[in-house]
């Protein structure tokens, strides 16, 4: 029996400002192994027996001629941030298509916020946001018009838009930027856009795929520091697939990774080092998944992808 | 704001301020009109039938229509898979209010390019027998649009990438337009043809609105009215279940 538990720390800055600092631990067998090290000194300790925010048992996903997704088991707990790694063709994105009810899953279960995905499906949706591999904003539209969507279709109150769109817009530094088209912004600044807007309904997970992906190093770093700023204010838990292992390592506080549809292992980043005697998590990941290469052959959606760059320029 | 306002909303402002794109979908109905319509007039004199640029322009006005809304409801499978379309996908509304809310968007954008070419059509020296018809007419514009823009999404939701495109354009959109009678009378035709043309839902649409701008009609009113009703209803179901399926 494993009971999940949750450890807030609270520490004093030099600015006498209160800081919460989250570190997930597990209780097996009555023995509580924390899993983060404490760096800090304790002031007050509480333990909290914490809600699981996504729990997936045996999730398995069958298209005609493959199993993407093979059986499957793994837990997020409410507060964390949760990467999800894996090479190219691994399954991350059909496990997320999954989590987010885009895809039926073949088998199996799957449960955000203790609801299950497929039943409770309306319900399921008002609790996540999410960022997609590919671009979802309307480009002709302008950042606030696309805030103003997002708060129609979540049904947020036109005051409450408002005032979390400011704060968002602020957040993501986009407020000077909200009456301008999306077809302006950069790949950053959109990236950043999508965020703000998956978070305007207050979700309690965010969902993010390759959210990085085609950024500069100081984007990459500006819209991690805001993730992570936003997992600590507002509590929100961070479901993110990356291929930069230092980021994974920057901001997640576990990593499972993926391989041919199968988790082959889950931990924190020091964990999965320890375990495979390796010092960074590059090497970590290559010694799990092999070096070999993945050539995905190419599919419809990415004959389309690479088509639409070219329609749009 | 209702989930299908905003979408029929986001579809208007998108038409709106693409500005370029509207001149540009002028194009071919103005070639149509003024190359076919003065081309073929004086044949079309000669056989007894009266001016071919009055009879050809409500054709022009509605394929103006039909090309615009099916396009635009085509348009899903690029947003399906690498635009905004999946963002509604993982809200917490219905598939059908979507589906809704972006046909009649795109019917109601059809319509206002439809009625920009009646304009242009009404310049170039078009004159309804009757402007007490117009409104009628204006009614059957937006019947058209709704039909085509359901066969767009419908279409739109069943393709899997684009390479069903120009299947599509030769194969429903080409033959709907040429079939329709939108630039020939519909009178003394082949058998095969005829069927053809009856089994056309745009030759209802022609016929109404030919009805109401010169006075002319093929079939009669009530039954375009029926069919063209009777057509919208089962391509906005068909729409909303192939909707239903997506699997973005």
């Amino acid at each position: 029996m494993v009971d999940i538990l949750i450890i807030i720390t609270k520490t004093q800055s030099r600015a006498r400002k209160e800081i919460a600092h989250r570190y997930v631990c597990f209780k097996i067998n009555d023995k509580v192994v924390v899993k983060q090290p404490n760096a800090y000194k304790l002031r007050t300790t509480n333990l909290y027996r914490v809600r699981s925010m996504i729990r997936v048992e045996n999730l398995t996903k069958k298209f005609a001629d493959m199993t993407a997704v093979d059986g499957v088991s793994f837990e997020v707990v409410a507060g964390e941030i949760f990467a999800f790694l894996g090479p190219n063709g691994a399954g991350k994105t059909t496990t997320i298509k999954m989590l987010t009810t885009l895809l039926a899953p073949t088998s199996g279960k799957l449960e955000i916020d203790n609801l299950d995905t497929t039943r409770n499906q309306h319900e399921v949706r008002k609790r996540f946001g999410i960022v997609f591999q590919d671009p979802s904003l309307d480009q002709e539209l302008t950042a606030m018009e696309n805030m103003e969507i997002h708060g129609a279709l979540y049904n947020v109150p036109r005051k409450l838009r408002r005032e979390r769109s400011e704060l968002l817009f602020k957040t993501f530094e986009l407020w000077e930027k909200k009456d301008a088209f999306v077809k302006t912004f950069s790949g950053g600044m959109r990236r950043r856009l999508e965020i703000a807007r998956g978070l305007l309904h207050t979700p309690k997970i965010l969902f993010l795929d390759e959210p990085t992906l085609g950024l500069d190093p100081q984007s990459r770093n500006q819209l991690w520091t805001q993730v992570k700023h936003l997992n600590q204010n507002e509590g929100v838990t961070v479901f993110l697939t990356t291929h930069y292992m230092d980021e994974a390592e920057r901001v997640a506080s576990r990593i499972a990774i993926i391989d041919h549809g199968k988790i082959v292992a889950i931990g924190t980043a020091q964990e999965l080092k320890d375990k495979t005697q390796t010092s960074s998590l590059e090497e970590a990941f290559l010694a799990l998944t092999g070096t070999a290469l993945r050539d995905e052959s190419v599919n419809p959606t990415q004959r389309m992808r690479d088509m639409s760059r070219l329609w749009r320029r | 704001m209702g989930a299908i306002y905003v979408l029929w909303l986001r579809e208007l402002r998108r038409y709106t301020r693409s500005r370029v794109q509207i001149v540009a979908s002028l194009g071919q109905p103005l070639l149509y009109l003024f190359v076919m319509g003065f081309g073929l007039g004086a044949v079309f004199q000669q056989a007894g039938h009266g001016s071919y640029f009055q009879f050809v322009a409500p054709g022009i006005i509605a394929m103006t229509v039909l090309f615009t809304s099916t396009f635009s409801g085509i348009a899903l499978l690029w947003d399906r898979q690498f635009g905004f379309l999946k963002e509604t996908l993982v809200a917490p509304v219905s598939r059908f209010r979507i589906m809704l809310g972006r046909t009649c968007g795109a019917a109601t954008v059809a319509m206002l390019q439809g009625m920009l070419v009646a304009i242009i059509c009404f310049i170039a020296g078009f004159r309804p027998v009757n402007m007490a018809m117009l409104p009628l007419a204006f009614i059957f514009l937006m019947l058209i649009a709704l039909v085509f823009a359901a066969m767009g999404t419908t279409i739109g939701a069943s393709l899997k990438d684009m390479q069903g495109f120009q299947m599509v354009m030769n194969f429903i959109v080409m033959p709907i337009y040429f079939l329709s009678g939108a630039m020939f009378p519909l009178d003394n035709l082949p058998t095969a043809l005829a069927v053809a043309t009856q089994l056309d839902p745009l030759s209802y649409g022609v016929d109404a609105l030919r009805a109401m701008l010169i006075g002319q009609a093929h079939f009669n009113v009530a039954r375009d009215v029926v069919v063209l009703l009777v057509v919208a209803f089962a391509l906005i179901c068909l729409g909303a279940w192939r909707f239903s399926k997506i699997e973005a």
